[in-house]
């Protein structure tokens, strides 16, 4: 606005402070306070989202340290990380092999059990107990719990089915179960989570 | 306030006098729901809802000021709060947990009435286009509302609930998880969340009762329709809100009331879910989640997408479901029809009933465990909710021929009484009426 009225007036009042200079100079000032005034607000309102975010208490628990010497082949331990439950299961021989047989292409979401579970340690399948469709803790890590007609994980609430990868078969869900950051510190300790950021 | 002939406050007393002149409320009052305000004479009992639900909205808001005052928001303390100290200990807790647990069901069952009131008669259509949007804007913050009032005992539903509905916004891509755990507070529901619910569900009741004051002011602007969808045109076709209306609406206030009495004392759990009397546990979740019975139509929507098409099924639910109460938004001019009553509109009352039965079916469905039958009904039902909004009522309003609409309200009311209608001084029979009259 400043300069369009600069370029039809600048001819005629060239050399004289005439009033479009001080329109020009009113304008100036309007725009820098608004500017300043919003940057400011813009600022104010920071505090306010950031504080949602998840606090220092919530991040503090974001490893968590579990002993899996107790758990034979076949069996599975149901721990906590992030106050989510983490399905941690000892796949047999068996459970393996089936699901390294099934081709990428029957997959929704294809993955290996290798590239799910960490080099030389494919028989701990370690995901996160929450099913990747709305959130649910699917059954089959307990003894005796349905484990839905592909072995894995059953998801009660909407029917969705996981093979022995804990990859998505059938049902409603769009993701395998989510395999969390993890290291072995020792041969039978497991380090969930910490080995992502910070 | 809108028309001529609205009579002008004149106050009674000097005190009111002095009052008047200097902050005129009772003026503002006596115009908006006293005497001064013309409502057509012709109103069924449908349209007495708004004012119930102002009155479920007040009872809200009295009974959850109460209830917060003995309620702790800990994820420790939420479940024991309210199921010992409120339900045991506190003097008439268990009454005013009750009638607050209950009040919100009654809110929605009167807000449901009033939507399809408005649905039938076309209260959504010019001039109150406004009116019709800042309601459904009440109706969005009152699910914001119920739903985050229903995590607070921390019950076993709370929790999964809690769960299940944060996760919609995970199924959007990119922004999604990141955008779920920043309204959480966390990975899963926990104390941030429990807290920040705590201190929404007590803030948004007071947002509503603001957009209520916008909904009645743009009401009052052209005035309340009325079941003939026709405008009034003299004084005849209108009566004072007091003492007319005022005398009707506290008689079925009294009725509706009573009901919501009986319920709150004889079956007070009967619109509950019994596993939210367990303590929310974030390791086990129950076999068979479902959400409040007023969620139930749009929980069926969510769950007829099982099959990806482009975008992933789960996106694609979430989004539907969202799009179901936004294209209500559009309503005032998808329904294209000049004509505002469904009385007068014999192919739209068809289809408007087999909405009902739309609703109604993808409400069952919401509340039902899934098997195979439900999901294929749920799916043809949610599509042909679609289709009503999207295709039939424009199609409809484009080709349907209107019964004829009578002159006037009076005229649709009187039939042929014009004389006794008629204020004293001004009785000029209609033609056509004295011939019939014995």
């Amino acid at each position: 606005m400043a300069t369009k009225a600069q370029s039809a007036e600048g001819p005629e009042t060239t050399g004289t402070a005439g009033e479009g200079e001080g329109v020009r100079r009113r304008d100036f000032l309007n725009v820098a306070a608004v500017s300043f005034a919003g940057v400011g607000a813009v600022a104010a309102i920071a505090p306010l989202l950031v504080q949602m975010a998840p606090s220092a208490d919530v991040l503090a628990l974001a490893t968590t340290e579990v002993d899996i010497s107790k758990i034979q082949p076949g069996q599975g331990i149901k721990a906590q990380w992030r106050k989510q439950p983490v399905f941690i299961r000892n796949l047999t021989p068996k459970e393996i092999q089936e699901a390294n047989a099934v081709p990428m292409s029957d997959l929704r979401d294809p993955e290996t059990l290798a590239q799910r579970t960490k080099p030389g340690k494919q028989n701990w399948l370690i995901t996160l107990g929450v099913c990747t469709h709305l959130g649910c803790v699917p059954l089959g890590i307990s003894e005796g719990e349905n484990r839905g007609p592909y072995g894995g994980y059953f998801c009660p609430c909407h029917g969705s089915m996981y093979d022995t990868a804990a990859r998505i078969r059938q049902g409603p869900a769009p993701k395998n179960l989510f395999v969390p950051d993890y290291q072995f510190t020792s041969p039978t300790t497991v380090l969930i989570g910490g080995t992502d950021k910070k | 306030m809108s028309f001529s002939w609205a009579k002008a406050y004149e106050p009674k007393n000097p005190f009111m006098r002095w009052l008047d002149e200097r902050l005129p409320l009772p003026r503002l009052a006596y115009g908006a729901i006293g005497g001064g305000y013309p409502v057509p004479r012709n109103l069924n009992y449908f349209w007495n809802f708004g004012v119930l639900a102002g009155i479920f909205l007040t009872i809200q808001i009295v009974t959850g000021i109460v209830l917060a005052m003995h309620y702790y928001a800990t994820t420790d303390g939420a479940f024991t709060s309210v199921n010992q100290l409120i339900m045991r200990d506190v003097n008439a807790g268990w009454l005013l947990r009750y009638a607050h647990m209950n009040g919100a069901s009654f809110f929605f069952i009167v807000t449901y009435i009033h939507i399809f009131r408005g649905l039938f008669y076309g209260s959504y259509k010019a001039p109150r286009e406004l009116v019709w949007m800042l309601g459904l804007v009440i109706y969005f913050l009152m699910m914001a509302t119920a739903f985050m009032g229903y995590v607070l005992p921390w019950g076993q539903m709370s929790y999964w609930g809690a769960q299940v509905i944060t996760g919609f916004f995970s199924a959007f891509p990119l922004v999604g998880e990141p955008l779920r755990v920043w309204l959480l507070g966390g990975y899963a529901p926990d104390e941030a969340a429990l807290t920040r619910f705590f201190s929404l569900h007590y803030l948004l009741p007071f947002v509503i009762a603001a957009v209520v004051i916008l909904h009645i002011w743009a009401l009052h602007i052209p005035g309340s329709g009325n079941p003939t969808g026709v405008d009034v045109k003299t004084e005849r076709d209108t009566l004072p809100f007091h003492p007319f209306y005022t005398a009707k609406d506290g008689w079925f206030a009294a009725t509706v009331l009573l009901v919501y009495a009986i319920v709150t004392y004889f079956a007070p759990n009967y619109l509950g879910h019994p596993d939210n009397y367990i303590q929310a546990n974030p390791l086990a979740t129950p076999a068979h989640i479902v959400p409040e019975w007023y969620f139930w139509p749009f929980y069926a929507i969510l769950r007829s997408f099982t099959v990806d098409f482009i975008l992933p099924a789960k996106l694609w639910g979430v989004l539907a479901m969202f799009a179901s109460i936004l294209l209500l938004f559009f309503l005032p001019w998808l329904d294209r029809s000049p004509v505002r009553s469904g009385s007068y509109r014999p192919v739209f009352k068809r289809f408007f009933w087999l909405l009902v039965v739309d609703v109604i079916i993808l409400g069952y469905i919401g509340g039902a465990p899934i098997n195979w039958w439900r999901v294929a009904l749920g799916q043809a039902a949610a599509a042909y909710y679609f289709l009503h909004f999207l295709v039939i009522l424009p199609l409809v309003s484009a080709f349907e021929t209107p019964l004829p609409l009578p002159s006037s309200i009076s005229e649709s009311v009187l039939h042929g009484e014009a004389e006794e209608a008629a204020p004293v001084g001004q009785k000029k029979p209609r033609r056509g009426a004295t011939a019939t009259a014995g």
